[in-house]
């Protein structure tokens, strides 16, 4: 593929809307509350949205006739980039929220970035979503301080969803080939530059929260290589049923 | 786990500027905050609001239905309180 660089530096982006915005739609129906599910699904849909601009976009670079759905619905689990943080599991709702506000806080901070972008398509399509994730970023974050700072139980259970999902942060600001390529050419965003902010920033809503910030130089690595953990071919399996069972089929 | 409800909210969405809020439904949300967010959710979704106000039902005090007919009644009969027994010229418009 003649722009084989920008292609997989797209699916990697979009990819991690995709699985998440597939997790986030596993609640539909199956919120807390009526409130919060709705609040839920909503930022399953934000995200969807997002995926279909970056795969037309990726269509067009690929040109080989596979259009957005093909290429949303039909490759095998190592051919996907998602980071590994957001095929996590809805364990419990401190999970969920837990995954929504670790990753919005370096999606909203790799958007602004992304705006800058030299390529005018990418650029537009982050103009388009920074105040989607603007939104989701208040909403997880005002969720994760609430549970911390509210009954014993819920601290816990933050803090423990938390704890567990702090081993998949690192691998946000891991750089690919692909990446690498694309920043050289003042097209893509250079993810390390985001880290220490990231932190600092992460760090300071869990004090408001009133949680600890877990201290472990332990992380888990390897989505962005297309290695998974053992979730993700649960989420294909049901994002591709229909696609695998019916060929082409439409709404 | 707590299975304490959270207190119910009212909601009033403004759809245009220059528009009055008016009153869309009702929602549950444990403070302001919440039942804001949780209206931007629930009620403005499909693009109806440019602003939300929320207020906690139990400020709302209602008039009883059983008072209905000295409330209401009274006023069912006396249609000149209606300004319709007035010639309008024809240079006033929206009337």
């Amino acid at each position: 593929m003649k722009n084989g660089n920008l292609y997989n530096y797209i699916l990697g982006i979009a990819d991690n809307s995709l699985i998440l915005g597939q997790r986030m739609g596993e609640l539909c129906g199956h919120g807390p509350s009526l409130e919060t599910d709705i609040a839920c699904t909503n930022i399953s849909l934000d995200l969807f949205g997002q995926v279909r601009s970056y795969f037309q976009y990726a269509s067009k670079i690929a040109g080989d006739g596979r259009t957005e759905d093909d290429i949303a619905m039909l490759r095998k689990e190592r051919d996907y980039k998602n980071v590994l943080l957001v095929e996590q599991p809805n364990t419990d709702f401190a999970y969920t929220l837990g995954r929504q506000f670790l990753f919005d806080v370096y999606h909203l901070a790799f958007l602004k970035e992304l705006q800058k972008s030299t390529d005018l398509t990418l650029s537009a399509i982050a103009n388009k979503c920074v105040k989607e994730v603007s939104y989701h970023e208040r909403f997880s974050s005002d969720w994760v301080k609430r549970l911390g700072d509210a009954t014993d139980e819920s601290k816990e259970k933050m803090q423990t969803a938390i704890n567990d999902l702090w081993t998949y942060t690192d691998e946000l600001f891991h750089q690919t080939e692909a990446d690498k390529t694309m920043v050289a050419e003042g097209i893509g965003v250079d993810v390390t530059k985001l880290k220490d902010s990231y932190y600092r920033e992460v760090s300071q809503i869990l004090e408001e929260a009133t949680l600890q910030v877990p201290e472990s130089k332990y992380f888990q690595k390897g989505g962005k290589q297309g290695i998974h953990t053992e979730h993700l071919g649960y989420i294909l399996a049901e994002l591709q049923y229909i696609q695998r069972a019916y060929p082409n089929m439409e709404w | 786990m707590s299975t304490k409800n959270w207190p119910l909210w009212e909601i009033f969405v403004r759809s245009k500027n220059g528009l009055e809020h008016r009153h869309c439904g009702s929602l549950h949300a444990a403070d302001s905050d919440m039942a804001l967010e949780n209206a931007r959710d629930v009620y403005t979704r499909r693009n109806e609001g440019v602003s939300i106000w929320v207020v906690e039902s139990k400020h709302i005090t209602a008039s009883n239905p059983e008072n209905n007919g000295e409330l209401f009644e009274p006023a069912q009969d006396k249609v000149y309180r209606h300004p319709t027994f007035y010639d309008l010229p024809d240079e006033v418009k929206h009337m």
